[in-house]
């Protein structure tokens, strides 16, 4: 079917500025990205899965402005030894990142490697968002790895001791960055991602994920606190037999946020879980769209997302779980819950089950609710003031997806973060 | 301490008076014990006097200390002394006990202007106290009340009701829901709270509560009102005759 007119001119607008990089072993991946994308033309209001989020901020052809906000706390994950590689309005800064070299891990700059040559890398690059492109098309994705000018190209084949802290800074207003980083777990091999950071004005990532039989990977990422950035996040990714992929993010604040979480089973007995928790205020919109597909047998998919909003916020939740044909045993659930805290703020939740197995154990629910009145006065009548309490319960209500996070100091560090936050909030 | 007079309660959403002129006072270092048949205002009394919201008070006063408690928020009421063992204690998913005590314990101090107490000192103290109460680390490390039996639930009612030392303790049918040696544990707890600047109010269905926690007045509540005040001997009365004897002697 051929795009619609007003589709191809806003595509053609956003792609005139922007340039391919034409030297390297990405080439010929950046170009089939750019075919995808110009045959599926940028996501517009009427897309089935763009109902409940505008994209526009996402796909006008400039940048739109973003104040940067000059947080007053220490930098998050700033007490884990971890190793750092900082990116300031998308562009690497090697005078504030740590040494790449890792025992266990080999980690390059995407835009470090040069030479069309052979590289390990270059049958997954893009290979993995082009995978997530059907049945839903991801054009914010193929976008991405067309033009992406960095990233970190990531292959774990042990255990590294320190996690991998990506670390996104924005300094410029009208920044517009587009980050890919392509991740390799090797059988057996155990690493940590963390992300945090506002990024820049407006942050397009791409992260995929490919883990080999046995491998383990765990993601931690915090957004924010910006509050006018315009983000839209793709993770892809791909698991082996007996694998696992974790991943939690943390969002406060921010106008437009996306993020896209597409994974696929294909080896018996994986466990994929993600999780998100956050927390906004009046013109705060932040979308967490899932898709997972079971392709594999005995294989555990869990998705467990809070939102907290307040004075007229929107969160949305499109969450799908796939189960094809011979992916028996499959046991998959997925909760979305928001917490109200007054009549203006909405939720907007789109769950979605297929099923296409017959020895499977699926379940999904979805809520939307204000404070528990009968535990608000229990509190208040021990002698807790109102809003302490509020706080209390709140972060109650996110703490079970906090609790997500594998690693106990992360959940910690998370939480104490959460609790500021709501603090300051007050 | 506790002053109620003449006071008058409707319930906000509908048309339906409560109480309706309830008359009490609680001296220090007394044992007030309401007793009365279901439906007669004993719970009411108990929300309005906490501050739970629904409940409108259309005439009269509760007093405490001097203070207009029907001014107050919840949470002063409870800093000014107050202190209400729910009959259904609420179940908090995601806040850990200790934390929610500590939190409530810190709240009250900062209200009344003094230092917050430190983490080790309350740790100090709880473990003391809990122990008592035969309330394990592990019951204190559970979200608030989620999972607790029946008894537990009441037994950590008592805990916090000793943490907060209130000057005046409501204990709303502490006793429903108990086996014997549950009851005896509990009202263990509360004698070891009793002292002489400290009042307490026991609303109770049955007399065999006020076996471990002797009152120094009873009071028969029905149809919103106090329609009779004595002795011990009274609790033991209702115990033989049931409440309509007495019911139907002041009608």
């Amino acid at each position: 079917m051929a795009l619609a007119k007003v589709k191809q001119s806003a595509t053609q607008a956003r792609l005139a500025g922007l340039t391919l990089p034409t030297s390297g072993w990405s080439e010929p991946a950046r170009r089939e990205a750019l075919s995808r994308l110009t045959e599926m033309g940028l996501p517009d209001r009427r897309d089935e899965y763009w109902k409940f989020t505008r994209p526009d901020a996402l796909t006008d052809a400039a940048a739109p402005h973003a104040a940067v906000l000059n947080a007053d706390e220490a930098p998050i994950f700033d007490e884990i030894d971890r190793l750092r590689i900082v990116f300031v309005d998308g562009v690497f800064d090697p005078a504030v990142s740590d040494d790449l070299s890792q025992e266990g891990v080999t980690i390059e700059r995407l835009a470090g490697i040069s030479g069309s040559e052979i590289h390990w890398a270059k049958g997954l690059y893009g290979s993995l968002e082009a995978r997530g492109q059907a049945p839903v098309q991801r054009p914010l994705a193929a976008l991405n790895t067309a033009f992406a000018t960095d990233g970190v190209v990531i292959r774990v084949t042990g255990t590294p001791s320190k996690p991998i802290n990506l670390i996104y800074h924005h300094e410029n207003e009208s920044s517009d960055a587009i980050l890919h980083h392509v991740i390799r777990v090797e059988t057996g091999a155990v690493a940590t991602i963390l992300e945090n950071g506002p990024a820049a004005a407006r942050f397009n990532s791409c992260m995929e994920i490919d883990i080999a039989d046995g491998g383990a990977l765990h993601h931690v990422r915090a957004q924010g606190r910006d509050h006018e950035r315009k983000t839209a996040t793709h993770l892809f990714s791909r698991l082996g037999t007996e694998s696992v992929f974790k991943s939690f993010t943390l969002t406060v604040n921010g106008v437009l946020t996306r993020n896209e979480c597409v994974i696929e089973l294909t080896g018996d007995d994986a466990v994929a879980h993600v999780a998100g928790a956050c927390v906004g205020d009046g013109d705060f919109h932040h979308d967490d769209t899932v898709f997972i597909t079971h392709d594999a047998v005995n294989c555990e998919s869990r998705q467990v997302f809070k939102k907290v909003l307040r004075n007229g916020a929107t969160g949305v939740f499109q969450g799908k779980i796939l189960v094809q044909p011979g992916a028996q045993k499959t046991d998959g659930y997925q909760i979305s819950q928001s917490l109200l805290l007054d009549d203006d703020s909405q939720f907007l939740a789109k769950p979605e089950l297929e099923i296409y197995a017959d020895d499977v154990a699926c379940s999904h629910g979805s809520t939307s609710g204000a404070i528990d009145e009968e535990a608000l006065f229990y509190l208040r009548s021990r002698g807790v003031p109102e809003d302490e309490a509020t706080g209390l319960l709140t972060l109650a209500f996110l703490a079970e997806a906090v609790d997500e996070i594998e690693d106990e100091t992360l959940a910690d560090d998370m939480l104490a973060r959460l609790q500021g936050w709501l603090a300051r909030r007050r | 301490m506790l002053e109620i007079k003449n006071l008058h309660v409707e319930l906000e959403e509908e048309d339906k008076k409560i109480l309706k002129g309830v008359d009490l006072t609680v001296e220090p270092g007394k044992v007030h014990a309401i007793m009365g048949p279901n439906g007669s205002g004993k719970s009411t009394l108990s929300y309005v006097l906490s501050g739970r919201a629904g409940y409108e008070v259309t005439q009269g006063s509760a007093v405490m200390d001097g203070v207009d408690l029907l001014e107050l928020e919840p949470e002063e009421r409870a800093a000014a002394g107050l202190f209400l063992a729910f009959q259904y204690p609420v179940e908090i998913p995601g806040v850990g006990n200790m934390t929610f005590l500590r939190t409530a314990v810190n709240a009250q101090r900062k209200a009344r202007g003094q230092d917050e107490m430190s983490a080790a000192e309350f740790l100090k103290v709880i473990r003391e106290r809990a122990k008592s109460l035969k309330i394990d680390a592990e019951m204190l490390k559970r979200p608030v009340n989620v999972g607790f039996s029946g008894g537990e639930k009441k037994r950590n009612e008592i805990l916090q009701m000793a943490m907060l030392e209130p000057r005046m303790c409501i204990l709303d049918e502490t006793d429903s829901g108990l086996d014997v040696d549950a009851m005896k544990l509990v009202a263990d707890g509360v004698n070891a709270l009793r002292d002489d600047g400290r009042g307490f109010l026991v609303i109770t269905h049955y007399q065999r509560l006020l076996d471990h926690i002797k009152p120094d007045v009873v009071h028969i509540m029905a149809d919103g009102r106090i329609v009779k005040s004595g002795g011990p001997e009274l609790a033991l009365e209702v115990e033989h005759n049931g409440y309509s004897d007495i019911l139907s002697e002041v009608a």
